[in-house]
């Protein structure tokens, strides 16, 4: 029997970085999920929340919750622990909402981080997958620390023929995206990428991975800026055999 | 001093500590050093959550009692001879201590490091008074000898300066003409200040914790020098922040085990002073007179205003070594007395909205403070808190900025509107980089959405 799951493409994932979706979407299937992705999702409203406009957030978390509960599927799974925690967090920004607390509740409980779904829902520690190459993983703050996912990406990673997986200096420390607080804070941000590029060349990499594609636009945003070859890569590009993009 | 250390503005902040290369190296380095030391320190005790669990605890439930422990700990105080006062404002604070030093006539005042006392303002009280005070801890009083520079660290308050700037600072102040090695520049600072100590009229401290069962006041300090401000001088006044209290020694002892190792990574201080009443017949040393002042400065506010939690706070520091931002800009791009994710989660509520409101958005949301807290304070729960009270309670958010985000709103509430959007995304190639888009391009480059959205491939790929 096959596994339904209904993609999350997030706003980055479906606009800035459309590989990270296909590759996801790619990955599933090949894995043997049935994928379905409902057009009218839109952004989780991160950036709102996270400058505290909770009220005007709602707005586009009903809109996202009828999307990603049109389809009635068992799972539904996003690229991103980042805005997958938000969706979690729902529940507590729609407790006491006649209408909305219940959908909330049932959609922060079938929504899933891809790298902790192939782990902890298909049971998969080996997609099979083969990438040439010394890498190294950011992992990203929302994702490890406050969604808990630690372990399932570097689990797949492990797994990928033919990679070195290095560590690399102060890999725990925030790369400085912080959604809005890049734009807030430029200067500040700025430093902190700075740094974070400064000890992903110290490792001598061939590819940086991230499961985040905020972090990620904000890392390769400075590895290009200062001219690096260093090919930065989502972790579904790399589970699928490099990626395009 | 008072909880606002500077005039600037917080960009004008950003800017001049980003461009300070020697501040942002030592810093960096004092946390890799010290964030070690704590987790070998944590290591070695084992069970960390379990501990951190009992402190927090413990440091909840006084909160929640805070009247009872408050009163108990008073009463035994005062049976013990001491002399308690309550202070409502800063203002307060410094009025009793400035009764109580001219009711002695005392000329000079030894202290050894209090938080609070800065909070209060005190030093500038007493020098306006013609009362010379003098900083004993040997951070403070680089920092006193370098022209009042403002700390940088609640713990470690010249963390912003190496061996070789200090060095420098008593070279030009002090005379110093030794070398930078630390043993050599201490010892130096040493003997000027023993002549302090045995001239004072008055020492001056503040109180890591009140321990209510007893009345005691404790101090922890690794130079020995709160030890001789607390037992040479005839009279003593102790500043005590009105929160921190323990029931008994039992509490007490897994609250210094935790701030020990949290603060520098060590199982204990050097020092632990214990001080109950003033000195009695059958002590050798300790003030004949010991004043309490307990300081409440806005925290009875705190307490009641939903960010309670925050006063767990036992002043360790950690939080601030863990930050990724003080990382780059120290306490002194916070402009308060308090920096870092317990500034952000403090200072707000404690000192005002419409004056702290731009502190808050010094923080990534990296949640690391969380994760190291000893006391479990939800730092990154009360910051995302601070800033929805700013943008929707006190509307101290700007004219601007709650109309992008309300623009924002409808487009990412529309599947239609979004769509669209999703279609236009790679025209930002074309918009002028200045703004938000200007921010994002100082430090880095931004990838050009792709004309080809996921949405169109799938719709391909689904039929």
């Amino acid at each position: 029997m096959t596994i339904r799951v209904s993609f999350f493409a997030t706003c980055l994932g479906d606009t800035v970085f459309p590989d990270i979706g296909i590759q996801s979407v790619l990955l599933l299937e090949k894995l043997g999920c049935t994928v379905s992705f409902n057009p009218k999702q839109t952004c989780c409203a991160q950036p709102l929340v996270n400058s505290g406009f909770h009220e005007k957030a709602k707005k586009s978390m009903r809109t996202l919750m009828d999307a990603l509960l049109e389809d009635d599927s068992e799972y539904v799974v996003g690229p991103s622990g980042s805005c997958v925690l938000q969706v979690k967090e729902y529940p507590e920004l729609f407790k006491g909402d006649p209408l909305w607390e219940e959908k909330a509740v049932t959609l922060a409980g079938k929504i899933w981080e891809i790298t902790d779904f192939l782990v902890n829902i298909l049971g998969i520690t080996d997609v099979g997958a083969r990438l040439k190459g010394r890498a190294a993983y950011h992992p990203s703050c929302h994702m490890t620390r406050l969604l808990g996912v630690k372990e399932p990406p570097l689990t797949l990673l492990a797994n990928i023929q033919d990679l070195e997986l290095v560590p690399f200096k102060g890999q725990e420390k925030c790369c400085g995206f912080g959604g809005a607080f890049a734009v807030k804070l430029g200067p500040l941000s700025g430093a902190m990428v700075a740094e974070k590029v400064d000890n992903i060349v110290a490792a001598d990499l061939d590819y940086l991975i991230g499961a985040d594609a905020g972090c990620l636009m904000n890392i390769a945003g400075r590895i290009q800026r200062e001219g690096h070859d260093i090919k930065v890569l989502h972790i579904v590009q790399a589970l699928m055999g490099g990626g395009v993009s | 001093m008072s909880i606002k250390t500077s005039n600037l503005t917080l960009n004008e902040r950003l800017e001049k500590e980003l461009g300070d290369s020697f501040m942002r190296s030592s810093i960096a380095n004092a946390q890799d050093l010290l964030n070690q030391r704590r987790s070998d320190a944590f290591e070695e005790l084992g069970n960390y959550e379990q501990w951190r669990d009992n402190a927090a605890a413990i440091r909840a439930h006084v909160l929640e009692n805070l009247d009872y422990y408050l009163n108990q700990f008073v009463e035994k105080a005062t049976e013990k001879g001491a002399k308690v006062y309550f202070a409502k404002t800063a203002q307060d604070a410094t009025d009793h201590a400035l009764q109580i030093l001219q009711k002695i006539q005392a000329k000079k005042a030894v202290k050894s490091k209090s938080m609070v006392t800065e909070e209060v303002g005190l030093n500038e009280v007493l020098e306006e008074a013609d009362i010379e005070v003098i900083e004993t801890d040997l951070g403070e009083y680089i920092l006193q000898t370098d022209d009042c520079d403002k700390p940088s660290h609640i713990v470690v308050p010249a963390l912003h300066k190496n061996r070789d700037r200090i060095r420098e600072v008593f070279a030009e102040k002090k005379g110093y003409l030794g070398d930078n090695v630390p043993e050599n520049i201490t010892r130096f600072v040493r003997k000027k200040i023993r002549k302090e100590f045995l001239t004072a009229d008055v020492g001056i401290t503040g109180c890591n914790f009140g321990v209510a069962e007893t009345g005691t006041v404790t101090l922890v300090t690794n130079e020995g020098n709160g030890r001789f401000v607390t037992t040479t001088p005839k009279t003593q006044v102790v500043f005590m922040g009105m929160e921190r209290i323990v029931p008994t020694f039992a509490e007490l002892d897994i609250i210094f085990s935790m701030l020990a190792r949290s603060a520098v990574g060590a199982k204990l201080t050097s020092y632990l002073s214990f001080m109950t009443g003033p000195k009695a017949e059958q002590d050798k040393d300790g003030p004949e007179d010991l004043h309490i002042i307990i300081v409440d400065n806005g925290r009875s506010q705190v307490l009641k205003s939903g960010f309670q939690d925050v006063l767990r706070c036992i002043r360790c520091g950690t939080c601030m070594l863990e930050c990724p931002a003080y990382r780059h800009i120290s306490g002194h791009g916070y402009g308060t007395l308090y920096p870092g994710p317990l500034g952000l989660a403090l200072v707000p509520i404690l000192a005002g909205y419409e004056e702290y409101k731009d502190i808050t958005k010094i923080c990534s949301l990296c949640g690391a403070c969380n994760d190291v807290c000893p006391v479990k304070i939800p730092l990154y729960e009360s910051i995302m808190e601070h800033r929805r009270v700013i943008a929707e309670e006190k509307k101290l958010t700007g004219a601007i900025e709650p109309m992008v985000m309300e623009i924002y709103s409808h487009v990412i509430g529309s599947p239609t509107l979004y769509k669209a959007g999703t279609k236009l995304a790679h025209l930002i190639k074309f918009l002028p980089k200045v703004g938000p888009l200007g921010e994002w391009h100082r430090e880095r480059e931004l990838p050009v959405p792709s004309k080809k959205r996921f949405r169109d491939w799938y719709k391909k790929h689904a039929q």
